[in-house]
């Protein structure tokens, strides 16, 4: 009787603190609910609509949706030369990219990692940041500005005879090479900052020549770094349609995906997979490469 | 000292992770597109035409050609109608299409090559013209035509007509061109390559067309948006050779403007509104002569634009109010001046600031529009003899795709 009286005084959040009391799992659970179904219902969600999508097609003449299966989208994509076409460009240019930018940011991040002292080091990784500040769109209507015509670039480059990319590809490299590179800087400075001094220091006791020192110690042990960077520069290289589209008069995958979207969205919808699959596949190497040993 | 090492490497992952985060919510935001849209049902059309007009809902949803909602006119509207207009531009017909898909719009200054579309996807309802007072006073010739009336019926109130331009930078093209030869002959346009400018649309082929119709009379094309299989090659192959000396395919007026003002565009296809926003930041920019009606020597593909109701029109009271304003003698007039196209309606004529407006825009003569080929969704049905040998829409835009490589 006494104790059936204390149980009924006992206040809703009492009890409900008691019925997770000794479930670890269901606790764990409900704090995690609300994330998890961010994570699946947003993305993975919306990635799962996109392949049921991808096997509708649409009516020729009103553009409007039907929702039957079919993979006559998928065929299109596999035999018209045209959109091979598109995706070998768009690949080869993230692969251009990431190179450029790795080669770039190396040395920036080692001098960032080992060589600057503390306030240079703090004033170098703001610079690196301040870019991302300001609005992507806006960083590419101004490389419109600098590779125009009458633009900053062909008018430095005339007095040695020279001229600027245009509209080809070549500009696409260059605004894409210049956008992702603070998302090499970063993940390579912090791959460096973590190999210990006493290492290299090491490495020059026994006589090595920095040369050997760089090639033996510091690129092994900061690799998995630079590959975590590449996935970056990469796949942002890959499904961007913006910087194409404002600078060049090419077709990237970015861009046949906004212009089916208007008429076409399962065909959109289609070719939105093939970037996705090239980025698994990617994953799955970096992975072997070691980029994820450290996350 | 050594303790803290280890924190910068992890803030900046941090870093990392939060800006990854934030590319994905971005992405996340860009993706969401709705597959809307219902097949089903002979014909076209949706809904039934407003019978009574009542009182206005207070708003009233628009998507338009840049330069067709302007304040100018739009507040002297709102203050009467008491209908606050909401404006969206749009930069193509294929988007016009699409943003009518979501349903959340009334009407739609929609082209030549929308409308049927629109039609066929029961997007758009039939107009009661009875509701519209202004309507009796349009150009004869501008009503009951293929593009704004479907079995017999309306569904639109035509708003104005003009003619594509071509343009030029007069500093860098000399002389004035007189044909579209200047961008589509391989020969003549290689000396511009890499600044011309074409328009980033599947329509884009039919200025081909009309260009291999002059050029090539053995293909023996009538119609550059009637083309059968060879007919229709030869200007994807017109096209596909232009490709290489095309500088920029502009899909907004915007694009196109900055491209001309900062140089990188000198010669292109172009709408009166980014002529005369041009001219009006005096760059040197020139456009066939009026006096031979803004048209090269060929003639040049057009437009007549039709303002439709959603068959889904939330505010069709104030959609009806905005359509018979519209082509009201002084709202018509004031955006045909400010656009820079031939009005509608027969006394805009007479409002015109420009007491000569309608006759430099040959805007009463029927006989002029007889070599603007207006923009037209494409069929495998051809008018005439009624056979099905003509490539459609689909073909016309898997073909775009393919020419720009």
């Amino acid at each position: 009787m006494a104790t059936d009286a204390v149980i009924v005084k006992r206040s809703a959040g009492r009890r409900l603190a008691g019925f997770f009391n000794g479930r670890p799992r269901l606790q764990i659970g409900s704090l995690l609910a609300a994330p998890m179904a961010w994570l699946v219902i947003l993305y993975l969600g919306s990635l799962v609509v996109l392949l049921i999508t991808a096997f509708w097609t649409v009516d020729p003449l009103s553009g409007s949706v039907i929702k039957e299966l079919s993979w006559q989208n998928f065929e299109e994509l596999v035999n018209v030369p045209v959109y091979r076409e598109i995706v070998w460009r768009t690949v080869r240019t993230a692969a251009l990219v990431t190179i450029t930018d790795a080669l770039i940011a190396f040395p920036i991040a080692f001098y960032m990692a080992k060589v600057a002292g503390r306030k240079t080091k703090a004033a170098l990784v703001v610079a690196v940041l301040m870019p991302l500040w300001a609005s992507y769109l806006v960083k590419i209507i101004a490389w419109r500005a600098i590779l125009a015509e009458h633009g900053v670039l062909n008018w430095a480059l005339e007095p040695i005879g020279l001229h600027g990319p245009g509209t080809g590809v070549a500009s696409v490299w260059l605004v894409m090479s210049y956008l992702w590179l603070p998302y090499m800087i970063l993940p390579i400075f912090a791959g460096l900052e973590r190999i210990p001094d006493s290492l290299i220091a090491a490495s020059e006791d026994l006589g090595a020549h920095p040369f050997t020192t760089f090639r033996k110690v510091i690129l092994p042990l900061s690799f998995p770094a630079v590959v975590a960077g590449s996935i970056f520069t990469f796949s942002l290289t890959l499904g961007d349609y913006l910087a194409p589209k404002l600078v060049s008069n090419e077709q990237f995958i970015g861009t046949s995906i906004f212009d089916s979207i208007t008429n076409n969205q399962p065909f959109a919808a289609a070719f939105a997979l093939v970037p996705i699959v090239v980025v698994i596949a990617y994953l799955g190497v970096a992975r072997k490469l070691g980029a994820f040993e450290h996350v | 000292m050594r303790g803290q090492k280890g924190s910068p490497a992890r803030t900046a992952w941090f870093v990392v992770a939060g800006l990854v985060a934030f590319m994905l919510v971005l992405a996340g935001c860009g993706g969401g597109g709705s597959t809307t849209g219902t097949t089903g049902g002979e014909g076209g059309g949706g809904g039934e035409e407003l019978q009574k007009l009542g009182k206005g809902e207070g708003e009233v949803n628009l998507i338009s050609w840049a330069g067709y909602v302007e304040p100018e006119w739009v507040k002297p509207f709102e203050a009467k109608s008491g209908c606050k207009v909401n404006d969206k531009v749009a930069g193509t017909s294929d988007e016009m299409v699409k943003l009518m898909e979501t349903g959340q719009y009334d009407g739609v200054s929609a082209s030549g090559n929308a409308t049927a579309r629109l039609w066929a996807a029961h997007e758009v309802a039939p107009v009661n013209v009875a509701l519209i007072p202004n309507y009796k006073t349009v150009f004869p010739d501008l009503k009951g035509q293929v593009y704004n009336t479907f079995e017999g019926k309306p569904y639109g109130i035509p708003h104005g007509r003009g003619a594509n331009l071509l343009m030029w930078n007069k500093n860098d093209v000399k002389p004035p061109p007189s044909s579209w030869e200047v961008t589509l002959d391989p020969k003549v346009a290689a000396k511009y390559s890499g600044h011309i400018s074409q328009y980033d649309d599947p329509m884009s082929i039919a200025e081909g067309a009309l260009y291999l119709m002059n050029h090539e009379p053995k293909l023996g094309i009538e119609d550059p948006y009637e083309l059968n299989e060879e007919q229709f090659d030869a200007a994807v192959e017109l096209m596909k050779e232009q490709k290489p000396n095309v500088g920029e395919y502009w899909s907004s007026a915007e694009q196109q403007i900055e491209g001309f003002a900062n140089g990188s565009n000198q010669v292109g296809t172009t709408w009166q509104y980014q002529y005369f926003a041009l001219k009006g930041e005096n760059e040197p920019v020139e456009a066939s002569p009026a006096s031979q009606g803004f048209l090269p020597k060929e003639g040049a593909t057009g437009w007549s634009d039709t303002w439709m109701i959603s068959s889904h029109a939330k505010h069709p009271n104030c959609m009806y109010m905005w359509m018979n304003y519209i082509i009201s003698p002084k709202a018509n007039a004031q955006v045909a001046e400010y656009f820079g196209e031939a009005p509608a309606q027969e006394k805009a004529c007479e409002e015109t600031e420009n007491p000569n407006f309608c006759s430099e825009y040959h805007a009463e003569e029927p006989a002029f529009w007889k070599r603007v080929y207006y923009w037209r969704t494409p069929l495998a049905e051809c008018s005439e003899g009624g056979e099905t040998d003509c490539m459609d829409y689909n073909d016309w835009v898997r073909a775009w795709t393919e020419i720009k490589g």
